[in-house]
């Protein structure tokens, strides 16, 4: 977002790091802010205190359903949105919604915009979404496939970092030394594996696609701006949402946002846009801090800090990844590094 | 139209009548070519108002399939084989959805060891998944099927599998009645869902149920294929009436009028049942045979009326339940529950195995003196059978036995691969 930035000033909120709406022209707030707002999904739902993802997709939806003038089909891969939302009667969505199975949600979604192109409804848009286990690893495939179609769907992956819907077990996205049910903490190696895991939103720009973007729900305002963007391109669009959960990080559920903006601030997480397959915009990290902030707060992470045991190598590790996603995308300008 | 073509071409161009709208298609033989046929007919124009989607896998086909027909457009695939149990998540989600997507299974063994010839293992392996599974018996029925699958599964809201046999149907040229547009318009009236992703009356649809009601969904699922028994007669008389020549139905007795033996099958190697049941009946012996056009739903009473009369029923089958024995004959054993009559399994034609009349000749005639085994496997070959054990018992590691099996039968061309293996 460098020109065409939604907010090119930032109006941030007295003593916090949190975006503000206040100052702002009613045009520029976020669409959660309006009364008038769809309410995609509605509150009542089933998700966990503090749960990352439910307020990622209801910022994501939302802000579709205004850029598609209220003319949107969701359709959502097995796990915890899915579930959370819906059981029968209680279905917290206000837009028609399909599910089918854990691993077809972007080819289910393809199908959709071709049932309805077909059905002369071509002002409806279609998005899939999915955890980052029906994305990077069972869904791989179909969404790769959608991708190199260049079908007309918006997918949406909410990454929490691990099969969560199951009991927090590894997924491709589960960063390395963290504790899940399937990489405990035990051992000589505790946690996750080094080296291991995929990058999907590099992985969709390898596809070429009209638009990737990064988004965490530590910036609700950017995550809204860059679906409304997505939304007014054809094409295959793919959102890569950082969404903390509680219950699989360990971590207290009033920090989500704290966790999702420490690791934007760590470089962790980059947040940026790609274009055809090239970087066009990065948020800048506007106050860098040590990956150690990011990781103490998190059960998961719990073993690389034991009193008297501090795993060092480890977190000196997981800092030589963050520093190299502030190298390669620019994170930090030249003038503000320490 | 008469027609001198290919059974995929035909199957294809009945499948463009019905006006499908999304065309998903991934290649695996032998159902390629009728993908192909369809794809042709997108990009050239004679297909209007159709996307045809070329995907990564069958999963995907499936699933393509299943958004379409969600958002309520009519929607075909097909696959064979591998293809069809790569899908097979997809195959039951769509019927637990309720949705009427026709696809055709061009049937295919199932590997390993890899097999691309005809049998039914695919589609049997599939016949629980709550879709309406018919037999085509003739290239002319492989497409007539397709016509009527899309009324039955519109009509019921239920996914119909159109089995025609890989190779033997597919792949034969053969003379088809294609027929045309206003007919099928005039049986075929526009998709009409039941449920359909809409913007203006939003609802959720494939979300979770709970213990419930999920059995009253199944039910519900199970209730459509018993609705199927009446729909499925009632729409083949109407199909004959507009289109002149009869094609489906659940079951088509053939010279079973007193017959002690008659014989039950599937498919195509009913043309082969019927040539050796007419010799029999030349040479004075007592047989008549049944084709079964629709394995699910099973037509339990009608077959059971057929059979009422028979002292023995012997099911031909080509595909085989391990542990077990015949699929078919444990269905047909139920629609004969109640009576004494022994039925035998004739395991045949698995990969692609020619079913020969002399073969059939001598099983039957077996049968009628009460010297058939429960299950008999068709020209087995013992001495290789016997070979193979022999070579189990005496080497811990004997190696694969297919393999095995095919050096055993090809000594020769062993010996002199080894020869040539061995020149400098």
């Amino acid at each position: 977002m460098t020109d065409d930035a939604l907010q090119r000033v930032k109006f941030y909120q007295t003593g916090t790091q949190t975006v503000g709406n206040r100052l702002m022209d009613a045009d520029s707030r976020t669409v959660q802010a309006s009364t008038d707002r769809s309410n995609a999904i509605t509150s009542g739902h089933r998700a966990c205190q503090g749960c990352g993802e439910a307020l990622g997709a209801r910022y994501a939806l939302d802000a579709a359903m205004r850029a598609a003038g209220g003319q949107l089909v969701a359709v959502n891969a097995t796990g915890c949105l899915e579930v959370f939302t819906t059981p029968y009667p209680e279905t917290s969505w206000q837009i028609p919604w399909l599910h089918s199975v854990f691993g077809n949600a972007p080819a289910v979604a393809t199908g959709v915009a071709a049932g309805m192109r077909m059905r002369g409804k071509t002002d409806v848009r279609v998005v899939a979404q999915g955890g980052d286990g029906g994305t990077t690893d069972i869904g791989f495939g179909c969404l790769s496939g959608m991708f190199e179609r260049n079908d007309d769907v918006l997918y949406i992956c909410y990454d929490n970092e691990a099969y969560m819907n199951t009991g927090v077990q590894r997924s491709s996205a589960t960063p390395p030394a963290a504790r899940t049910a399937t990489t405990p903490a035990v051992g000589d190696a505790p946690g996750n594996v080094f080296g291991t895991g995929k990058n999907m939103p590099r992985i969709a720009m390898a596809h070429n696609i009209p638009y990737v973007a990064t988004a965490s729900v530590a910036d609700l305002h950017d995550l809204e701006a860059k679906v409304t963007r997505a939304m007014g391109i054809g094409g295959a669009r793919y959102i890569h949402v950082f969404v903390p959960c509680p219950l699989g990080w360990g971590s207290a559920s009033h920090d989500t946002i704290r966790i999702a903006r420490l690791a934007v601030e760590c470089g962790l997480f980059p947040l940026f846009e790609a274009v055809h397959g090239e970087v066009v915009a990065v948020t800048k990290i506007r106050r860098q801090v040590p990956v150690e902030d990011y990781l103490r707060p998190q059960k998961r992470f719990a073993h690389l800090f034991r009193e008297g045991h501090e795993d060092r190598m480890r977190v000196e590790a997981i800092q030589l990844m963050a520093d190299a996603n502030i190298r390669r995308y620019g994170l930090v300008d030249a003038e503000d590094a320490k | 139209m008469l027609k001198q073509i290919e059974g995929s071409q035909g199957i294809a161009e009945a499948v463009a009548l019905c006006r499908p709208q999304v065309v998903c298609a991934y290649p695996i033989t032998p159902q390629t070519h009728i993908v192909e046929g369809v794809g042709v007919m997108v990009k050239t124009g004679a297909l209007t108002n159709c996307e045809f989607i070329n995907v990564e896998s069958e999963f995907a086909a499936m699933s393509v399939a299943i958004g379409a027909s969600a958002a309520g457009a009519r929607a075909y695939t097909a696959t064979a084989s591998q293809g069809l149990l790569f899908m097979a998540e997809a195959v039951y989600n769509a019927a637990g959805l309720g949705l009427p997507i026709v696809m055709t299974v061009g049937n295919r063994a199932i590997g390993a060891p890899i097999n691309i010839w005809n049998d039914h293992s695919d589609s049997m392996a599939l016949k629980d998944a709550g879709w309406i599974q018919l037999y085509a018996e003739t290239n002319q029925e492989a497409a007539d099927l397709h016509i009527l699958a899309f009324r039955i599964a519109e009509e019921l809201s239920c996914p119909v599998m159109v089995c025609v046999d890989g190779f033997i149907l597919t792949h034969a040229f053969e003379r088809i009645d294609v027929p045309t547009q206003e007919q099928v318009d005039m049986f075929l009236p526009p998709f009409d869902p039941v449920q359909m992703l809409d913007v203006d009356n939003p609802y959720s649809i494939g979300a979770m149920v709970g213990p419930e009601a999920f059995t009253e969904v199944r039910y519900l699922g199970h209730q459509k294929q018993v609705d199927a028994l009446e729909v499925i007669p009632r729409l083949t008389a109407e199909f004959q009436q507009v289109f002149g020549r009869a094609a489906g139905g659940l079951v088509r007795p053939y010279r079973v009028e007193g017959a002690e033996t008659v014989i039950v099958a599937l498919g195509s190697v009913n043309g082969t049942i019927k040539d050796v049941v007419d010799a029999e009946r030349d040479a004075g012996n007592s047989i008549g045979c049944v084709t079964i056009g629709a394995f699910r739903p099973f037509p339990l009473m009608e077959l059971g009326d057929l059979l009422a009369g028979a002292k023995r029923v012997i099911c031909v089958e080509k595909s085989l339940a391990p542990g077990l024995g015949g699929m078919v004959a444990s269905n047909v054993r139920m629609a004969m529950r109640g009576t004494a009559t022994p039925v035998y399994t004739v395991i045949a034609g698995l990969g692609g195995r020619p079913i020969t009349r002399a073969s059939l000749t001598t099983v039957f005639r077996a049968a009628a003196i009460g010297g058939l085994d429960d299950v008999t496997f068709l020209d087995l070959n013992r001495d290789a059978i016997a070979g193979q054990i022999a070579r189990a018992s005496r080497h811990r590691h004997s190696g694969p036995i297919a393999e095995n099996l095919l050096k055993a039968l090809n000594p020769g061309l062993v010996r002199r691969v080894s020869q040539e293996g061995a020149k400098p």
